[in-house]
């Protein structure tokens, strides 16, 4: 199988890597990187625990291939926090209780870091139909639509 | 220790040709053994469930032209084949002027599937379930496809041939989706009828457009395509026929939705029944046209 020398950046680093055609991102991220906060639940793009940023834009990790991320930017759920502050978003779901397993919780959070920036103030429904590809299957979504309620409304009162 | 692989794809190689010339070459000359890709939404898919096993994957998304979205009043709207949905559902010209379009894109599994699903995708994809082919297909849309002969257009009615079947020949590829000008005054909507509200494939996918239309002897155009309901995306030409010589009544909206109902040759499968599908074809058909009698006339 073909081999490929791929350059990107993940959370802020470069990395230069060999890949070989059939690994996808998911898998060059948590097998290569060691990048473990991706989740891996379905593999077929449906539940969202491996969603990551591709240059912004929320993908599901186990639907790219690591060869198409030559000069791409991936942002993972490691990457959410800076300067050993978390992201409002984390503090929120902490505060709000939206964690119990936590398997879903990485996906979650970089589909609603992707919401609130292209939607600094979404409605409750907007919030339901950002995260229809996000599955969780323990608390039910009440707190975890909660806290992206209240990251947001935070982040409206620190602007 | 215990390991414990992720389920993965099988092996193939990764092609990314340079120019158009070359992917069209490319994939003549390996036949069934290349398959084109661009989000690869589908692709991947039914590689990993094994229905797929291509030993080469050709990436045609960063070929020229393929991520161009532009519009016209004249020529209409050309949608490059790598233009994602979600790129779809936020222009500007496509809320303006095709909100069907957007309305059936938004109707597609998750936001982070459409990062990467697109519309010709869908359409090479050939499902039967495939949800933007309806608004496509209401709206008159051609293929602009290029292959070892050159580029040419096709029209979208008569594309397809059966699941996953299309008119595609060796090294064709599908490089953007045209859509003439709307019709003018039209006004459309798209149901889906899902297990779950949203993100599920439809049990029935249906899109209707309607139009103000002087060659029509009842002075209205309507068109009504369904999805998941036959081996291709449908277009029930009795019921169109129908609404197009009598005038638009509850009466005939139900006349019609009954056409509609006798056209439709769905299958039962993990979804649904076939009985429920054509039942709900019915009602849907019904409740679509009154939505879109009443949008047009607001």
């Amino acid at each position: 199988m073909a081999m490929h020398t791929i350059n990107l950046t993940v959370n802020g680093s470069r990395e230069s890597l060999v890949v070989p055609s059939n690994m996808t991102l998911m898998r060059m991220l948590r097998e290569t990187l060691a990048l473990t906060g991706t989740k891996n639940g379905c593999s077929a793009g449906e539940c969202g625990a491996c969603t990551v940023l591709f240059n912004g834009e929320p993908v599901n990790s186990c639907m790219v291939l690591a060869v198409e991320c030559d000069e791409a930017e991936i942002v993972t759920v490691e990457g959410l926090a800076h300067d050993q502050q978390l992201d409002p978003l984390q503090d929120a779901i902490i505060q709000a209780g939206g964690v119990q397993c936590g398997f879903c919780t990485p996906g979650i959070l970089i589909s609603a870091r992707a919401l609130l920036n292209r939607n600094p103030n979404p409605s409750e429904e907007e919030i339901k139909e950002a995260l229809v590809g996000n599955l969780c299957r323990c608390t039910g979504y009440v707190r975890i639509i909660k806290s992206i309620q209240e990251a947001a409304r935070m982040a409206a009162a620190a602007s | 220790m215990v390991t414990i692989p992720h389920p993965t794809l099988p092996e193939f190689d990764y092609i990314r040709p340079k120019t158009l010339a070359e992917a069209s070459y490319f994939l003549a000359e390996h036949g069934p053994e290349a398959r084109a890709f661009s989000g690869g939404t589908d692709v991947f898919v039914r590689m990993r469930d094994g229905a797929l096993p291509p030993k080469f994957l050709v990436d045609v998304k960063n070929l020229d032209g393929m991520r161009d979205l532009r519009f016209d009043p004249l020529s209409g709207l050309i949608i490059g084949a790598a233009v994602s949905m979600n790129a779809v559902i936020s222009a500007p010209e496509v809320q303006a002027h095709y909100p069907l379009l957007a309305e059936a894109c938004r109707s597609v599994a998750s936001y982070q599937l459409r990062t990467r699903a697109t519309i010709a995708g869908n359409i090479c994809n050939a499902s039967p379930a495939g949800d933007s082919i309806g608004a496509c297909l209401a709206l008159d849309a051609s293929l602009c496809i290029h292959g070892t002969a050159g580029a040419r257009r096709e029209t979208l009615a008569g594309f397809f041939l059966g699941p996953g079947k299309t008119r595609l020949q060796p090294g064709d590829i599908v490089t953007a989706v045209c859509l003439p000008p709307p019709p003018p005054g039209c006004a459309g909507v798209y149901l889906k009828l899902g297990r779950n509200r949203l993100s599920d494939l439809s049990i029935v996918g249906l899109a209707a457009l309607g139009s103000p239309n002087s060659d029509c002897p009842s002075g209205y155009r309507f068109r009504i395509v369904l999805a998941s309901v036959a081996p291709v995306p449908l277009v029930a030409g009795r019921a169109e026929a129908y609404l197009a010589e009598h005038p638009a009544t509850p009466d005939a909206f139900r006349q019609a939705a009954q056409l509609a109902y006798e056209e439709c040759a769905p299958i039962d499968d993990v979804r649904s029944s076939a009985r429920y599908r054509k039942l709900m074809v019915r009602n849907l058909t019904e409740s679509a046209l009154s939505q879109v009698w009443q949008a047009l006339h607001p």
